[in-house]
């Protein structure tokens, strides 16, 4: 049975013009697993519209 | 008179200054030390040899015609090799690199320890691409832990946290972006410090996570640490997030008293996630500096998982052209981290970002009314080599992941570290001294005053 993530592994990997090899993928999978989980902790923190990114970082 | 092993770079420097040791002798004494040591240690890549006994007979040529030497003369040091090194190609820990051209240039900041007068000897050991809290490295072996050798010496500057933990070379430098010198200085059980961002160039080192990525030394002592910082103080028009403030030495503050600075215990997030060896740590530095206030730093956990939503996928665009096109050259656990971050959702990144600035704002409201915030460094001391899981209060808990779970919440927003080491029995581990931006001389000062009381220092290597 295909798990959750593997349609959206295959067409991040063919939009990305990179190549998930299938012995790299339960590796893969698990790792966007944990990736997602604390990226959606981030998400869950309501933050003010106003709030710029910090892509250039200023200490 | 010879140079002893652990002798302090602020002896060396003294005596070579002074004309009782020459830097030529102080060098050969530390080539030796590494060509004794090294084959268990693995903590050295590249030994410059020859270029370090040009260096040293230069200096020693300069003492005689009586002209005035740096304050690090014939101290000799050693760089983690993301750091470009003339001559050698810039490895960054990776197999792929080693096919770039050979640097034409040094790094900014071996620039300006070679014109303080340090003498470089060698490029170190590291975790691929700086992608690790370990040490280990697939294609070059772990560098080890000098007071047990079956231990990771932490990472990703692992190789640095080994060659001044096992006393080879009294200074390194290496890179920290999520950890990575406050870390191996703590299973090591050495002084690192990760200066505010921006503070020291970056210019000429291999990138991992650009808004992350800072340089800085260990030693065995804060004085040592403190040299090394100051010759490599001042703007760098070569790297684009490097300070234009002007160079603010530490040494001349650094016997400063402390008795006027407000002092607090990182609580919450800091507090959870730790064996008893780094509570007994933390309680130590806290008691000898009088500090009982428990400050909650909010959001931390989110803070941590902001850095690392940031680094895989900074990390994994840096990395993307490499993963496409060499993929089984990479260490398969850096590749398969790597290609997840590539894959997560961009207003992710984004909402990591604008949360930096929440979170950065909520610091600085904390340095209003403290100067300086006590944490763990590592939440345990240096687990075994390919240990897996730890066991926390009966929870199986994955190493790598937890290693940096509590420096990754205070590099996320570019905050000064000194980390100090506490030497427990058996094993030696780490205490972060936390300051506001741009005061490294406080957690400088703070430092040096454990030091003096005895409560921090660097013990002997005894694994080897």
């Amino acid at each position: 049975m295909a798990e959750p993530l593997d349609d959206y592994i295959d067409a991040v990997s063919k939009a990305l013009a990179l190549p998930v090899e299938e012995a790299f993928r339960p590796a893969v999978r698990a790792n966007l697993e944990v990736s997602l989980r604390l990226a959606r902790l981030v998400d869950e923190f309501a933050l003010p519209d106003e709030t710029e990114p910090a892509p250039i970082f200023t200490a | 008179m010879t140079a002893k092993p652990e002798m302090k770079a602020a002896d060396i420097a003294k005596a070579v200054a002074g004309g009782q040791l020459s830097a030529l002798a102080a060098t050969e004494a530390a080539l030796a030390r590494i060509k004794q040591h090294d084959t268990v240690l693995n903590a050295f890549t590249d030994v410059t040899a020859e270029r370090a006994r040009a260096k040293a007979r230069a200096i020693d040529a300069d003492i005689a015609a009586g002209k005035k030497v740096g304050p690090l003369a014939g101290v000799p040091f050693a760089v983690k090799n993301l750091f470009d090194v003339a001559g050698l190609s810039t490895r960054a820990g990776s197999k792929i690199n080693r096919d770039l051209a050979p640097a034409k240039r040094d790094a900014t900041l071996i620039e300006r320890m070679e014109a303080a007068g340090a003498v470089l000897v060698g490029a170190l050991n590291m975790g691929e691409y700086a992608y690790d809290f370990t040490g280990e490295n697939i294609h070059d072996g772990p560098s080890r832990n000098p007071h047990d050798t079956t231990r990771m010496s932490g990472g990703s500057s692992g190789g640095s946290g080994s060659a001044v933990g096992g006393a080879l070379v009294p200074i390194a430098l290496g890179s920290d972006t999520n950890g990575s010198i406050r870390v191996p200085s703590s299973f090591c059980g050495i002084f690192g410090l990760k200066p505010t961002y921006g503070r020291l160039s970056r210019a000429r080192s291999f990138p991992f996570v650009a808004s992350l990525d800072h340089l800085g030394p260990f030693a065995r002592s804060v004085t040592d640490l403190a040299l090394a910082y100051d010759a490599m103080q001042g703007p760098d028009a070569d790297d684009g997030a490097c300070t234009t403030r002007g160079v603010e030495a530490v040494m001349p503050k650094l016997g400063e008293s402390i008795s006027d600075l407000r002092i607090a215990i990182a609580g919450g997030h800091f507090q959870k996630n730790v064996f008893p060896e780094a509570v007994e740590a933390v309680s130590r530095v806290a008691k000898a500096l009088s500090a009982t206030q428990v400050v909650d730093v909010p959001e931390a956990s989110r803070a941590r998982a902001a850095a690392y939503v940031i680094t895989t996928t900074e990390g994994a665009s840096l990395h993307l052209d490499r993963l496409r096109k060499r993929p089984n050259d990479f260490d398969p656990a850096v590749r398969d981290r790597l290609i997840a971050g590539a894959m997560v959702p961009a207003p992710m990144v984004d909402r990591a970002q604008k949360f930096r600035r929440w979170y950065r704002a909520q610091l600085a409201e904390i340095f209003r009314s403290v100067d300086v915030l006590i944490a763990p460094a590592t939440p345990c001391t240096a687990p075994k080599l390919g240990q897996v899981n730890f066991n926390l209060d009966g929870v199986e808990l994955p190493v790598r992941a937890n290693i940096g779970i509590h420096t990754q919440p205070i590099s996320f927003i570019g905050l000064p570290v000194v980390a100090v080491p506490v030497p427990l029995e058996p094993l030696p581990i780490g205490v972060q001294i936390i300051a506001a931006p741009w005061r490294e001389d406080i957690a400088l000062r703070v430092a040096y005053a454990l030091e003096q009381m005895g409560v921090v220092s660097a013990p002997a290597p005894r694994g080897f």
